[in-house]
């Protein structure tokens, strides 16, 4: 028997009934004989619940009455009571790391509960293989890392703006960088909110002031992130920050050159239903209320033309042709992930005709919106006329992997009853009809809302999908299928709104990469846990928020950005960031510098010391996982506490009491 | 440059305007279609039916025929040809046991195990020759001449056959415009023209065949541009009863693509056998000077 006779450290071993959870099939007092035997072993003490008040006072009362220097806890799982041990062994002026847990439970009683003899047996062998284990442990400290106490927040819609207020009246800086020249997002070009109706504007108002003359946030508009170097609490940020040929300083955002623009193009934050020159404003109420021009659509810039009327009627010369993009440098020490959604290409479903009277749900809010192109009137966009007859079509692009995704875009139901409300209040002598697969209206007051709007403002929904929508004359056919009555319908329509299912922002994959953070099939952010860390990801110090990791209503984008700012609130509660210790470590003198733990380290760890010719592991980086030990040809890096030669000594413990 | 090309029954009969003026044009784009020798029935109407062996029989030896001249591809002019021998050879492909049956019971023949692509000749013309080079050989473009470009079901049902994407082809409209003519999209483009109804349930088909009629007029269409010689002889019955209802309705003719083909290119009018057509297209080609004399328009 190989047997490494330390004797140094004294051990105590506890062992937990675990009521009868354990104690059924193994044999605990027998435990407790046999191993009170074993070399190092001082004290042994068993328990019903050792987890429980006395059971911890018991562990407690041992450690200091026999003067132990390590722990080995038979129990549950370590997933499930690990830390609660290793604090009572810190308190108790231990290294946590003394402290081992022998599962007993899952590994042996649970699943040899018809073997007694063979469960006592295991069990005796686990706990003297973690004895072995717990005897070489090295004594651990936790990395101290530098952190800087800035967060860099990327989006600057609701979820975004919302993270970076709490943060920043945290006391907190934050960079927050979007790439539109407004910030808002999405929720600036919605009309009301449901299921309440409340305008979104009186909703949103207050945060963008807030954002914008937030002393600690910095803001970045017309911005994108360029690349992002280090780990969490110490990234360095290069940001893009596009030329917009205006002099924001300089600009009083007077206006006299949109009206002297002759370029015409659709307005993006419109979504085409209305004009914008080259020179623009987003839209009126935009914040920051800068004006930009778009090279791409301006004579002058694209073409060359000796157009420059707006420079001419500047009062204040703020126009810079000859302007170009600025990269600008951050320090920050924890990201929030914000970039939220985009609509389905519409393009996608060729049976329904591309038609200026055939809008996406974007477009009709801006339709609804008193702000837009309408000034809130509700007209069809192709001859102004008021809508009679108004279609609704539901999960265009959702829940269709023919043409789009699976996945529910879960606000499409609610934004459709919403909207459909909104034109009845508008256009009360109109008729409304919603087709729909199946109505989810899951969150507070959704389902009184939408059976309100079919009781009570008398919209017609009809269960079924909707094959043909196209342009009939003066009309919009829509022939769908009323699946509870079995019968096609056919539908004239003066307007067609279709619900486009929600899918990740354009771009995301590409920042995905330079945060080395994971997304799905879909581009959809992954979290870190879909249940415990629903806000984190599995990259220390960058969190998500809103819609990036999947379709989110308001109050869903709110409390997962919330959440997010918490995160950090936590990480930033600290002077410096203590990392786990149970991390790899490199025996420079048996590293050969090949690279091959390099390759494999998902978290990108682990570097090769130019110099010295050796792999070298970032504390604050390093996760843990492993990957880089088992891959090591030499057994030179390793994971502290789980290293080879701690396993192959437990290995042969274990393995002895077989013999 | 050789293709293989299996004619089926109508384009050796009613839709010979189809079949010349494809081979022609063809033959002025560089591929010589070569007949398959020994060709037999396509199998017209596959079967829907789980035992449906019997019916793939006809199919399966048409494309034995293409194996055992050592061709790996075989092109149809007729869709509906190109939709039963094509589904045929994704079954041959794709279930070994129904395979297995068909060989051992044409004994008589070579395997066939998925040897041979069934290919339309829209296919042809898009992925072998290019739009591009197509539009360099044009001689006479056609401008002005409004077409709708009409696929029916063959083309594009079930989606693993399709040519292109099955709810909002492309394919017809993007040769047209190659071709020099103005496209005029309209929604009945993939709609059913009544396909066998004809046969038992007139009245239903003749409705739907003339909705796709009139749909296209009312996009300001002026002929119909198909591939179908099934959708064409029900357009063409549709088209006569429209006029017996609305004499005021102006003629809208159907035309196969190969002869809009033949025209572009600049080659004798001859082989589109107008007289084929059932609604006379001679006068709207006049019109637009594509054609100069016209030849007499049997039925």
């Amino acid at each position: 028997m190989i047997r490494r006779q330390d004797g140094t450290r004294r051990i105590g071993v506890f062992v937990c009934h675990c009521g009868l959870n354990i104690a059924a099939s193994v044999d605990v007092e027998k435990v407790v004989e046999e191993i009170s035997h074993y070399p190092g072993v001082v004290a042994t003490e068993h328990y019903m619940y050792m987890c429980s008040d006395p059971g911890q006072d018991l562990v407690r009362k041992t450690i200091q009455e026999k003067k132990l220097d390590a722990i080995v806890m038979s129990n549950c799982s370590p997933y499930l009571h690990e830390r609660t041990y290793r604090t009572l062994a810190a308190s108790e002026g231990l290294n946590p790391y003394f402290c081992e847990v022998a599962n007993i439970r899952e590994a042996c009683s649970w699943p040899h509960l018809k073997d007694r003899e063979g469960a006592t047996k295991k069990a005796i062998a686990i706990i003297k293989a973690t004895v072995e284990k717990v005897r070489i442990n090295m004594e651990l400290f936790p990395p101290v890392i530098p952190l800087t106490r800035r967060a860099l927040i990327v989006g600057a819609g609701i979820a975004g703006m919302t993270s970076a207020l709490e943060i920043a009246d945290a006391g907190y800086e934050v960079v927050l960088v979007d790439r539109a020249p407004y910030i808002g997002g999405h929720v600036s070009q919605l009309s009301g909110t449901f299921p309440t109706l409340d305008r979104v504007g009186c909703v949103t108002a207050p945060l963008l002031a807030r954002v914008v003359t937030h002393p600690k946030i910095k803001l970045y508009t017309y911005s994108e992130i360029e690349d992002i170097e280090g780990y969490i609490g110490s990234f360095d940020i290069r940001i893009r920050k596009k030329a917009s040929f205006v002099d924001e300083t300089r600009c009083n955002s007077c206006g006299r050159c949109l009206e002297v623009c002759p370029v015409s193009v659709p307005s993006e934050f419109d979504r085409g239903l209305s004009q914008r020159g080259a020179i623009y404003r987003s839209f009126p109420e935009a914040v920051p209320s800068r004006l930009l021009i778009d090279a791409t659509s301006c004579v002058h810039l694209a073409t060359g033309n000796s157009c420059r009327a707006c420079e001419e009627v500047c009062p204040a010369q703020a126009i810079e042709f000859t302007q170009e993009d600025v990269i600008a440098e951050e320090r920050i020490g924890a990201i929030i992930v914000a970039t939220g959604y985009d609509l389905f290409p519409r393009e996608r479903i060729g049976e329904y005709e591309i038609d200026p009277d055939v809008i996406d749900g974007i477009q009709f809010e801006r339709l609804l919106s008193p702000t837009g192109p309408t000034k809130g009137e509700i007209r069809r966009p192709s001859d102004g006329k008021v809508p009679q007859q108004v279609v609704f079509i539901q999960c265009v692009g959702s829940r269709d992997p023919e043409h789009g995704v699976i996945y529910c875009s879960r606000v499409c139901c609610m934004y459709t009853a919403k909207q459909a409300v909104l034109y009845k209040r508008a256009v009360p002598e109109g008729q409304a009809y919603v087709f729909y697969m199946d109505i989810r209206s899951d969150s507070k007051e959704f389902e009184e809302f939408v059976c309100s709007a079919v009781e009570e403002e008398r919209i017609m929904y009809l269960r079924g999908r909707v094959s043909k929508v196209f342009r009939d004359g003066d009309k919009i056919k829509v022939w769908g299928a009323d699946t509870l009555t079995g019968k096609m319908v056919e539908i004239s329509a003066d307007l067609v709104v279709l619900a486009l299912g929600m899918t990740p922002s354009p771009g995301i994959v590409d920042l995905a990469h330079k945060l080395n953070v994971i997304f799905d099939l879909f581009g959809f952010i992954t979290e870190a846990h879909p249940k415990l860390r629903p806000v984190e990801t599995l990259t220390a110090g960058v969190y998500l928020a809103g819609a990036c990791q999947w379709p989110k209503d308001i109050p869903d984008t709110i409390s997962s950005a919330s959440g997010a700012a918490s995160k950090i609130l936590s990480l930033f509660s600290r002077e410096e960031l203590l990392r786990d210790p149970l991390i790899s470590f490199v025996d420079e003198e048996i590293c050969r510098g090949c690279g091959q733990c390099v390759s494999v380290c998902v978290y990108k760890a682990i570097t090769l010391d130019p110099k010295k010719k050796v792999a070298t592991v970032n504390e604050a980086v390093c996760e843990g996982c492993g990957a880089c030990a088992a891959t090591c040809p030499s057994g030179a890096i390793r994971h502290k506490n789980s290293t080879r030669s701690q396993f192959f000594e437990m290995i042969d413990i274990a393995a002895a009491e077989y013999v | 440059m050789n293709l293989w090309y299996y004619p089926g029954c109508t384009l050796k009969t009613r839709a010979k305007n189809a079949e010349d003026s494809a081979i022609v044009s063809m033959a002025a784009l560089g591929i010589d279609m070569v007949e398959l020798p020994r060709w037999n029935c396509c199998g017209t109407v596959h079967s829907l039916a789980g035992d449906d062996l019997i019916h793939h029989i006809a199919p399966v030896r048409d494309l034995i025929r293409v194996k055992e001249q050592g061709g790996s591809k075989v092109a149809t002019i007729c869709s509906f040809c190109y939709n039963t021998l094509r589904r045929a050879d994704i079954l041959m492909r794709g279930d070994a046991e129904k395979r297995g049956t068909i060989n051992s019971f044409m004994d008589e023949e070579p395997d066939y195990n998925g040897e041979v692509d069934v290919v339309h000749l829209l296919q042809v013309l898009r992925d072998d020759i290019g739009w591009k080079a197509i539009s360099e050989k044009v001689k006479l473009p056609l401008e002005g001449l409004k077409v709708a470009s009409y696929y029916g079901c063959t083309l594009l049902r079930p989606a693993e056959v399709a040519i292109d994407n099955v709810e909002k082809p492309t394919v017809m409209q993007d040769l047209l415009r190659a071709l020099g003519a103005t496209v005029i999209e309209f929604p009945f483009a993939t709609e059913c023209c009544g396909s066998y109804q004809i046969v038992g349930n007139v009245g239903f088909a003749l409705e739907a065949a003339k909705n796709i009629l009139t749909s296209a007029l009312r996009r300001g269409a002026e002929a119909v541009v198909l591939t179908c010689p099934m959708c064409d002889y029900n357009l063409g019955l549709a088209h006569r009863e429209l006029k017996r209802q609305r004499g005021d309705l102006p003629d809208i003719p159907t035309l196969y693509f190969s002869q809009l083909l033949a025209i572009a290119l600049g080659l004798d009018t001859e082989v589109c056998h107008f007289n084929l057509n059932y609604i006379d297209p001679q006068p709207l080609l006049q019109s637009k000077g594509l054609i100069v004399e016209g030849v007499k328009v049997g039925e």
